[in-house]
């Protein structure tokens, strides 16, 4: 019995097992409430959903919050200036593609091109925010407002003002489906971009750098590491990963609209962060965690959109259920339940006291 | 005499996943007695505190006060019940005034409004009768480290408390001020006060105590009357053997034969710390670094690892001119620096023994090429054998560990990068004096097999017993050495004092 016991106790004290159940239990509710929440079925050999759409729309954010996870990590702060950094590799991407153009029906640029510049245009933002946060020791949220003010006006500036089309269905398939294959294209792109960051963390010593930079930064240099370029590494990365968010966003709508390509995704990464069960405030974390919260807070609107919750009053009953998780995974929380628990242990005799 | 019963506790016990950290242990403190709590690392005396200030949770037993059952669920509520702690480190607000740190959180009001000068008037009088000499607007960061103390123990004191835990409260104070803090116990004394004081100094414990209560190994090893118990006796009581004497752990290593200059530091310095000065350890020589607190002695060290960036000098390491800029540069060099700080310096809270263990290494190496998990673990569990760390696993956060298991795993952080020159800042401060003597032999031994050691302590008896050479420094300034006949407790003092200047 002692064995079943402490077998129960391993699976609920993994670090997993909170944001697990969370995903569970919106699930369930789901199930419950939309009739055939859960049927797969075919169309054109594509196929359709809820659980499909769910793990589709979900792609940039779980892109976003694996960068989230690595700059909370490290920095003990997050980057808020994200979706805005979407908006600027979206709008590079975008103009290169059209070459000027409004909207055009052929490429002008090589797509690889492209997304190369898309990229090495969210690693500068990722750069400038890691500079001001690592080099100047400003505040995280301070340091990434500037970019989070600035950055759809950058893209703006960058498209002249105007939404770039790309009217290109070799462009569109990042956005939807390669030919027949029946997995969307961005969850083929989030899937790829989460083990690679997994392997890196993994196959060198990163992890461990940030989750120590994180922990005590002093007690980090003392022991040789360099917590600036570390802290800053991470911005990078949390840009380059904005980066090709923002190029699946713009690909889903095949073009580049500077006001509403990812925006407010900033604050869903952040959650997911949190309800991956990791602390704001940096340290040791877990990335799938964050990939499981990002999946979560998808699920969840979707649901309420299933629900037939008007998008307009979505944010009030996301915010209810938000508050609802963390409250469960909150440690005063957790700790309250352990106490009682304890009780009631007491409450039997103390056979086992006798050994 | 048990009408005096202000505070009891019984049969507590505590476990930890893995550690029983306390098991059926009584502890009865009196209205008006100072009553020493001691016990090697790991004893659970820490443990003890945590429980009676509702930290941590206790699963059998019960704590009465006045007679009656209590439950403290938090600190808060401990304060509540009248039981107060004071901490080694001083949990105040250093940018607030004494004042303000007096009051905080039960600030005087009038029609909502904080009420200033009732605040500053109340704190005159409850500075002028504890006798601290510090002035209620004086903001707490230009007051010194022992008043500071003492501000902390006054707010604990005027806010009704019964009962009053110091917990290493001497730790960072140099004699004057030490002499100071025992006035003011005994004056709380007088006024029925039950102090519960937490120290490794077996003197302090015998100028002021009345009563001692032994821990070992979470268990009760026994009360007893300070004057039924002599020192020899109290130590072989926490070590729970007999107590082998230490004085004599040096005759047993020889003098050096040779003389090969390992780090040698001309003109060095920092601007604002330490003034430049010339420095050189050869290989298998332990040199002291001794000084008052704040004399530069850490900063000294600081400027040749790197950790302060030195601005005038050269540094020569291995007879080779080097230039270091970051700690990084040392490392890779040969040094290790074990820093004075722990909490704030040394451990990585929330990472395990493991990676606490194997994470300088893993720095020198560089992170593109990863020390495997079962590098790692081999590492851990060479270092947790060797030098004996109690721990539940390899896996076990750092941070719950006791302080002197956290400072030998720190060492076997540095033991792991294989250095020439060791530097150990204050590697026994807050350390039970059994784990002491095993870090001193341990110094010794490293030397022997050709290491270069800079060892700096507070304590001269450690530093005479463990070093073959010492500097001397004073106001940000090395003034000297000695060494041979030279080096005597009296010796030093003078040198500290004043006595041998090196201009």
């Amino acid at each position: 019995m002692s064995n079943q016991k402490s077998g129960l106790k391993k699976i609920t004290s993994m670090r997993l097992f909170m944001p697990i159940v969370c995903l569970l239990v919106i699930i369930i509710v789901a199930t419950i409430t939309i009739p055939g929440f859960l049927t797969i079925s075919f169309q054109n050999g594509v196929p359709y959903g809820y659980p499909v759409d769910v793990i589709n729309r979900a792609s940039e954010l779980v892109i976003l919050a694996v960068g989230m996870t690595l700059v909370t990590a490290a920095s003990g702060g997050q980057d808020i200036s994200v979706g805005a950094v979407m908006a600027v590799a979206a709008a590079v991407c975008c103009q290169i593609l059209s070459g000027g153009e409004v909207s055009v029906n052929s490429l002008a640029a090589p797509i690889i091109l492209a997304f190369l510049a898309a990229l090495a245009a969210s690693a500068l933002c990722g750069a400038f925010n890691g500079f001001l946060v690592a080099k100047l020791n400003i505040q995280p949220m301070v340091a990434t407002l500037i970019l989070y003010t600035a950055g759809r006006g950058i893209a703006q500036l960058i498209t002249n003002g105007q939404i770039t089309y790309i009217r290109v269905d070799s462009y569109q398939i990042f956005g939807s489906y390669i030919g027949k294959f029946p997995i969307p294209t961005p969850v083929i792109i989030a899937v790829v971009v989460v083990i690679i960051t997994y392997l890196i963390l993994k196959k060198t010593a990163l992890g461990l750098y940030i989750e120590s930079v994180g922990i005590n930064g002093t007690a980090s240099r003392l022991v040789g590491l360099n917590s600036t370029m570390i802290k800053f590494l991470t911005y990078v990365i949390c840009g380059i990963l904005a980066g090709i968010a923002g190029f699946v966003a713009s690909s889903r709508i095949y073009s580049a609209d500077a006001n509403n390509i990812g925006l407010n995704l900033e604050m869903d990464a952040i959650l997911a962060v949190a309800l991956g069960g990791n602390v704001l405030g940096g340290g040791k974390f877990s990335l799938m965690g964050s990939v499981i919260g990002a999946y979560t807070i998808q699920a969840l609107t979707t649901v309420l959109y299933g629900m037939n919750v008007s998008s307009d009053q979505l944010p009030v009953y996301k915010a209810i259920v938000v508050v609802i998780i963390v409250v469960l995974q909150s440690p005063v929380f957790q700790k309250a339940l352990a106490s009682r628990k304890a009780k009631s242990q007491a409450a039997k005799p103390a056979a086992e006291g006798g050994n | 005499m048990e009408e005096n019963v202000v505070l009891s506790m019984k049969d507590i016990s505590k476990t930890f996943p893995g550690v029983k950290a306390l098991q059926h242990v009584d502890f009865t403190l009196r209205k008006g007695e100072i009553h020493a709590l001691m016990g090697e690392n790991g004893a659970g005396k820490s443990t003890l505190i945590k429980v009676l200030t509702g930290v941590h949770e206790f699963q059998t037993g019960e704590i009465t006060m006045d007679g009656q059952k209590i439950v403290n669920k938090s600190p808060q509520e401990a304060q509540k019940n009248g039981i107060s702690t004071v901490y080694q480190e001083v949990n105040l607000c250093p940018n607030l005034t004494v004042a303000e740190n007096l009051f905080i959180g039960r600030e005087p009001r009038k029609a909502g409004f904080i009420d200033w000068k009732t605040m500053n008037k109340k704190s005159t009088e409850l500075l002028q009768d504890l006798k601290i000499d510090a002035n209620a607007t004086d903001k707490l960061e230009d007051v010194s480290l022992a008043r500071q103390q003492m501000i902390a123990i006054a707010r604990a004191v005027d806010m009704q408390c019964k009962v009053l835990i110091l917990d290493e409260p001497t730790s960072s104070l140099d004699d004057d001020e030490v002499a100071k803090l025992f006035t003011l116990m005994n004056r709380l004394k007088e006024q029925g006060v039950g102090i519960i004081f937490v120290t490794h100094f077996l003197e302090q414990v015998y100028e002021v105590c009345d009563r001692i209560t032994v821990l070992r190994n979470g268990e009760l090893v026994g009360e007893y009357k300070v004057k039924e118990l002599p020192r020899v006796q109290l130590v072989a009581k926490m070590m729970g053997k007999d107590f082998d004497d230490l004085a004599d752990i040096k005759s047993a290593h020889e003098g050096l034969k040779e003389f090969i200059p390992v780090v040698e530091a001309e003109g060095l310095g920092h601007q604002g710390t330490i003034k430049p000065f010339d420095f050189t350890v050869h290989k298998g020589e332990v040199v002291g670094l001794s000084g008052l607190l704040g004399s530069g002695r850490s900063e000294l060290v600081r400027a040749i690892y790197g950790a302060d960036k030195a601005d005038s000098g050269t540094l020569k390491v291995n007879g080779k001119e080097v230039k270091i800029k970051a700690p990084i540069d040392a490392m890779k060099l040969g040094m290790a620096y074990l820093p004075e700080d722990r909490k704030k310096d040394g451990i990585i809270a929330d990472l395990s023994v493991r990676e606490n263990i194997i994470i300088a290494l893993q720095a020198k190496r560089g992170m593109f090429r990863p020390m495997s998990r079962k590098e790692m673990e081999e590492a851990a569990d060479k270092y947790i054998d060797m030098l004996q760390i109690k721990t539940a696993s390899r896996e076990t956060p750092i941070k719950s560990l006791s302080g002197g298991n956290q400072q030998k795993v720190i060492i076997g952080r540095w033991l792991l990068t294989n250095p020439d020159y060791l530097i150990l800042d204050e590697p026994t401060r807050g350390i039970d004096i059994g784990t002491k003597t095993e870090i001193q032999k341990l110094v010794l031994d490293l030397a022997d097999k050709g290491m270069a050691v800079t060892f700096i302590s507070s304590e001269v008896e450690e530093m005479l017993r463990t070093c073959s050479r010492m500097a001397i420094l004073r106001d940000g300034k090395k003034v000297g050495e000695l060494s041979g006949d030279e080096l005597s407790q009296e010796g030093i003092m003078k040198a500290i004092a004043g006595g041998v200047e090196d201009e």
